[in-house]
């Protein structure tokens, strides 16, 4: 048996939406903020729920960038590779954290404390090069600053 | 409650008696609020609660546009004057408190210039913006919908509903000269003719808020100050074109505006601005959000529809199009965001005005999220026309650091480069096009000579590889052969055959591809090798980076003249590769090497070279 179950909470959001047309990747938007990505077994009760094909959402999930298959870290570094970032050193960063974290983009560190991925552009390019951190934006980031923006996250 | 036409109207003219004294806006959007603006937002708060200041009103409110300066906090005092400031940290925030607020005395130091004129404010001096589709942001609290009644707010959705005919609105919207926003620059008013003459039972009105260029934040910048403004253009597509039901689409990667929608859309219901029956009258519209999930593609229009229906976003061939057979097969009007947020104006003020702005064929503003190697990078409403000279030196403050001006990639991966020689041609569809560029949504990423042409375009192209849906073959395996030649020229690998070999499949690609995504990828390195031939031969021949961009080009080495042995470099090396006693000459190993400029950067006697 596994950890992952439905909640109440999510059962009840796919009954709201059930009968609503294209109600597919709103659902899967909810399973993913409650769990952090989409567990496999998660996936086949939704398709229960739902009455669509488990190849299907397979089908959505690996088509779309924001859906996971894998569990990502406690706090979740992404690295804006917008153009703007891009020209201003958005690379730099990621591989300043990949040494500082010990692994690359898209893994977790074996403690499970982070995952980086880098991401498309989040329209803060005035602020460029931007990263963020469980959803807190980090504007004009110097690899200087990698440190003290980790600790603040680690172990909390 | 619920308004009807004689309520709101009385509504709005008891929200314009009740003017406050002095008002104090801080710009709060993503990028504000990124910037430390909650600081600077709670201590004006508390300051102004602590001097029990009477006759202040504090909003937080949309973007200002001045993203260099942020967080931008504007007074306006009740004489009608106002102050911008910029970079307004707490401590700076208590001394606006102190001295502006209750002392009465402005400061004098990190003020800024008034960026646009306020269309609403016929007295106001023209000055080189206007703002037509941001008319709102920065001026209300987007959250809060008696603002947005006060600046005329729901104004046009009253007027079409009760004085004109739906064929009226399309004359008006037509006669405008309004273009689709998104890029391909469709006449809106023949759109939503095309929707409205189709016969069906269930037609939809859809917003395009995918915005997925890299470096372009319009929309999102509309959707935080003015969700409203999008929300009743919707409307009025609805009744023009006899649809009751309207779908948002956007990005996932927004979440505020995605708040600040849902705050919009509820507080519309309330009001009897959006649902049934809307200002007591026959018609009814509603509209939903529907969330993106981090693909590029989405954004091309039929890609949008199938991700609606809650598939794999990809795209079908059109015809038909979607104002034909869109949405679950229903005849559906698709308009990006900028263009929704204008519709209310040009039924408010009349085609005449709206047409009266712009070029010949270009009617209008644009906005343009300016970025990149620029000095003030921001966000700007300009007439369609305006010079690029205008943008780069006149409006945004020229190019940061003192250095040349390279080239300025409007429309992102799909776009081209416009070069200095192009400096001064009027910013309009088809002038772009003429160069090999395109209008796109908006972004403008300003390079200067620090940036290599070669590594840009391989950017641009790895996003079209990655983003490419994979149903056609030409966009699919022609856009990863571009890429790995283009990788091997930066590495220095390249054959002069590669660019004919680029220009052939670029040109199949234009030609054979499925949608937008495909038939536009190539652009990036058409245009590059077009206007910067020399550039892409000087990293075939010479195996050469002029930029210094091209790390496998590279090499560091210490000039033993210059090296004084303050072992600065040497311990900022990430891999250890530098070795040298204090005070005495340092030598890099060049096979350890990874090339990451940090010595370069760490040393204060120019002895680390690039070359």
């Amino acid at each position: 048996m596994s950890e992952n179950k439905l909640t109440a909470e999510l059962i009840s959001f796919i009954n709201e939406w059930k009968n609503k047309q294209g109600n597919l990747i709103m659902v899967l938007h909810k399973v993913q903020e409650h769990f952090g990505y989409i567990p496999r077994e998660i996936a086949f009760e939704v398709a229960d729920l739902l009455d669509v094909p488990v190849a299907k959402i397979y089908g959505v999930v690996t088509f779309y960038h924001l859906f996971k298959l894998t569990k990502p870290g406690r706090n979740q570094i992404s690295v804006c590779m917008g153009t703007a970032c891009y020209l201003k050193g958005g690379e730099d960063i990621i591989l300043d954290l990949e040494r500082q974290l010990g692994v690359g983009l898209n893994a977790v560190t074996p403690d499970g404390e982070f995952s980086m991925e880098a991401v498309r552009c989040i329209g803060c390019c005035g602020l460029a090069p931007v990263m963020t951190v469980n959803g807190e934006v980090f504007g004009s980031v110097k690899t200087a600053q990698l440190k003290t923006i980790l600790a603040k996250f680690r172990g909390k | 409650m619920k308004f009807t036409r004689d309520t709101l109207k009385s509504h709005r003219s008891g929200l314009h008696a009740a003017q406050a004294g002095t008002t104090v806006l801080v710009g709060m959007g993503t990028c504000g609020i990124a910037a430390g603006a909650k600081a600077a937002f709670q201590t004006l708060e508390k300051a102004i609660a602590d001097k029990k200041l009477k006759n202040v009103v504090l909003k937080k409110t949309g973007c200002l546009g001045l993203c260099f300066s942020e967080p931008t906090v504007e007074v306006k005092n009740a004489n009608g004057s106002s102050t911008v400031y910029g970079n307004v940290d707490a401590a700076l925030a208590e001394r606006i408190a102190v001295e502006h607020l209750a002392g009465g005395k402005p400061l004098t130091e990190n003020v800024y210039e008034q960026p646009a004129a306020d269309i609403f404010n016929q007295s106001a001096s023209p000055l080189k913006q206007t703002r037509i589709v941001l008319r709102n942001c920065a001026v209300i609290n987007p959250e809060i919908i008696d603002e947005y009644i006060a600046r005329d707010g729901y104004a046009a959705l009253e007027k079409a509903l009760f004085d004109m005919t739906p064929d009226d609105v399309v004359k008006e919207i037509t006669d405008s000269g309004l273009r689709g926003r998104g890029g391909a620059g469709f006449p809106t008013g023949r759109k939503w003719q095309f929707t409205k003459n189709t016969p069906a039972d269930q037609k939809y009105i859809v917003c395009n808020a995918d915005e997925g260029d890299p470096g372009a934040y319009m929309d999102r910048s509309v959707l935080e100050g003015d969700p409203h403004s999008v929300l009743e253009a919707m409307a009025i597509a609805g009744y023009t074109v006899g649809a009751s039901k309207g779908f948002i689409y956007i990005r996932a990667e927004y979440p505020l505006a995605i708040e600040r929608l849902n705050t919009a859309i509820a507080q519309a219901k309330q009001c009897g601005l959006l649902g049934e029956k809307i200002l007591g009258t026959e018609f009814s519209f509603d509209i939903e959000l529907r969330l993106g999930a981090g693909a590029f593609v989405c954004g091309e229009e039929t890609a949008l529809l199938t991700s609606i229906e809650g598939n794999r976003g990809m795209p079908v061939p059109r015809p038909p199009f979607p104002a034909v057979k869109g949405l679950w097969g229903k005849p559906t009007v698709i308009n990006n965001v900028e263009t929704y947020a204008a519709i209310p104006i040009v039924l408010l003020k009349g085609s005449k005005w709206f047409s009266r702005i712009g070029t010949e064929t270009s009617k209008g503003t644009k906005v343009f999220a300016v970025t990149g190697k620029i000095k003030n990078s921001g966000l700007i409403e300009v007439p369609m026309g305006t010079t690029l000279r205008e943008i780069i030196y006149n409006i945004c403050g020229g190019i940061a650091s003192g250095r040349q001006f390279k080239a300025a990639q409007t429309g992102g991966p799909s776009g081209g480069c416009i070069t200095p020689e192009f400096l001064d041609t009027p910013i309009d569809y088809e002038s772009l096009q003429a160069i090999g560029s395109m209008m796109g949504s908006g972004g403008m990423i300003i390079m200067d000579e620090d940036d290599c042409m070669i590594d840009v375009t391989k950017f641009y192209l790895e996003f079209t590889v990655d983003e490419s849906c994979g149903k056609c073959a030409p966009c699919r395996i022609g856009g990863r052969t571009c890429y790995n030649i283009l990788d091997r020229i930066s590495k220095g690998k390249g054959q002069l055959d590669d660019l004919q070999k680029l220009k052939d499949i670029g040109h199949a690609m234009r030609k054979a591809s499925l949608c937008g995504l495909g038939q536009t990828a190539p652009n990036p390195f058409m245009s590059t090798m077009k206007y910067f031939e020399e550039e892409y031969r000087a990293h075939i021949v010479d195996k050469k980076c002029a930029a210094g961009k091209c790390k496998e080009m590279l090499t560091y080495s210490i000039d033993a003249e210059k090296c004084v042995g303050c072992t600065a470099c040497a311990r900022r090396c990430p891999v250890s590769c530098i070795a040298g006693e204090v005070k005495k000459l340092h030598v890099i190993d060049q096979s350890k090497c990874i090339k990451c400029g940090q010595c370069f950067t760490a040393c204060k006697f120019d002895a680390v070279k690039k070359g």
